[in-house]
């Protein structure tokens, strides 16, 4: 009734208001709907997740005799009480050697088609035997024994402990390199972000990030141009980008793909439990969420071969704290997590 | 009779030509959501004929790449923003595995017949 006395003009406007209204609410809660969390880990066919599985899984992450040392477990790099990572700038291996790289959090790696910085392993099950048998890392044949350095093989047969587990997680299919690649990769399954004030904000619960932190997802998504790689639930494209950092000579993603636009490219980390995760980039060139947002806002420092997904953002101090908001808006509270009992006979 | 005969063989020759020319397509891929696609669907295999040409065209409000390192055709047309597009001629028969650098995902098999 009361738009009937209104003028036509004047409806016509209401309803051109109304309409664009509900497309940008559409709009929004479609954009918004690309950080639900999925409803299930990704997981293969013939490995598919039991919680035998899990826990020799978890006994094997956590137990340094996988290593040639008997010193260095998946975990003394993969460390839960430092984000799954180890608070360094890049890892440390085999014999105290530093390595060229920083270790990445295992949290939500799950969800990722490709592991390592330059994407060399196309599943979580290649990838989690790669480090114990790289000589500057844990340095551990799995199948050959050689001289007094067992294989891990046989070191693991040894125990009734290891024998039984795996016999339950994988009936039939004994101990080989194969059926350990499967139980650490269906650990590292569980290893999950929990919601983030950012999951209860976009489930409603508007009170659940600060003012700042909503400012800064605006910059996020906008002006800092960061959602071109850090996109999705895991704020990751999956992608490989050479983000210009100072020094850096690793030739990256570039090992594996010969195509110029890989050089120096390593693949976009997820931004989930971020806070938690310091020091930043493949070389840990930052330790700061400060100065990883200076890097972007400078537009990288080395323009060689740089992303052209990367430019200078001019993005003001208010902007910068903002967008410092938002990342740490990103980390959860972790789940608790019981540390196994490792078999001993 | 020779003579004769030179002329038939250029038109020939020349209507060959014109008729591959002719049939030759233009298959339009759109790199779209990180996916390569075709009317909106996504496609990770494609069959053309030799000669035809597939014009990769970035949909994505960010950058991609286009390239390949098969055995039959090597390419990198480098990388383009939205709204740009990168056509490749598939003039020999066989298969070619076509990526994208930046965001590994994105893969599609070429038969060219």
């Amino acid at each position: 009734m009361t738009t009937k006395l209104l003028p036509n003009k004047i409806n016509q406007k209401i309803m051109a208001a109304v309409c664009l209204y509900l497309v940008a609410t559409a709009a929004l809660a479609a954009d918004l709907s690309s950080y639900l969390r999925p409803g299930e880990v990704p997981q293969p066919d013939n490995n598919r997740m039991t919680t035998n599985r899990v826990e020799l899984g978890k006994m094997l992450f956590f137990d340094p005799r996988l290593s040639g040392s008997n010193w260095i477990s998946c975990s003394t790099c993969h460390n839960p009480t430092l984000g799954w990572s180890d608070g360094l700038p890049t890892a440390i291996g085999h014999g105290q050697k530093v390595l060229g790289r920083s270790t990445p959090t295992i949290i939500n790696t799950a969800y990722q088609p490709l592991q390592f910085w330059d994407g060399r392993a196309r599943s979580l099950e290649k990838q989690a035997v790669g480090p114990i048998e790289a000589a500057g890392e844990m340095n551990q044949s799995i199948e050959k024994s050689s001289g007094k350095s067992k294989s891990l093989l046989s070191k693991l047969k040894a125990y009734k402990g290891y024998r039984d587990a795996f016999k339950a997680a994988y009936p039939g299919e004994g101990i080989s390199k194969d059926t350990i690649a499967k139980a650490i990769a269906s650990f590292e399954r569980t290893i999950v972000s929990t919601d983030a004030p950012f999951d209860r904000w976009i489930k409603g619960e508007k009170q659940a990030m600060s003012k700042a932190a909503l400012r800064g997802f605006k910059v996020f998504e906008g002006k800092g141009k960061c959602a071109a790689c850090h996109s999705g639930f895991n704020f990751t494209d999956n992608g490989f980008h050479n983000i210009g950092l100072k020094d850096a000579t690793d030739s990256g993603r570039y090992a594996i793909r010969k195509v110029k636009i890989l050089i120096g490219a390593f693949k976009t980390p997820t931004l989930r439990d971020v806070a938690l995760t310091a020091p930043y980039m493949h070389n840990g060139a930052y330790s700061s969420l400060e100065e990883v947002v200076e890097h972007y806002n400078l537009g990288g420092i080395t323009k060689e071969n740089l992303s052209p997904n990367i430019s200078k953002l001019n993005l003001t101090q208010d902007e910068k704290a903002d967008l410092v908001e938002f990342l740490k808006s990103l980390t959860g509270t972790p789940n608790p997590m019981a540390y196994p009992v490792l078999p001993t006979e | 009779m020779h003579r004769k005969h030179l002329p038939s063989a250029a038109l020939i020759g020349l209507s060959i030509m014109f008729t591959t020319a002719a049939f030759a397509t233009e298959h339009v891929v759109d790199q779209q959501s990180k996916s390569f696609r075709m009317a909106g669907q996504k496609v990770e295999a494609l069959t053309i004929n030799a000669g035809d040409t597939i014009r990769f065209k970035n949909e994505d409000p960010f950058f991609h790449n286009i390239f390949s390192l098969s055995d039959l055709k090597t390419f990198d047309l480098g990388s383009f923003p939205k709204g740009q597009s990168k056509t490749v001629n598939f003039d020999t028969a066989g298969k070619v595995e076509v990526e994208c650098a930046i965001h590994p995902e994105m893969y599609m098999e070429v038969t060219v017949k």
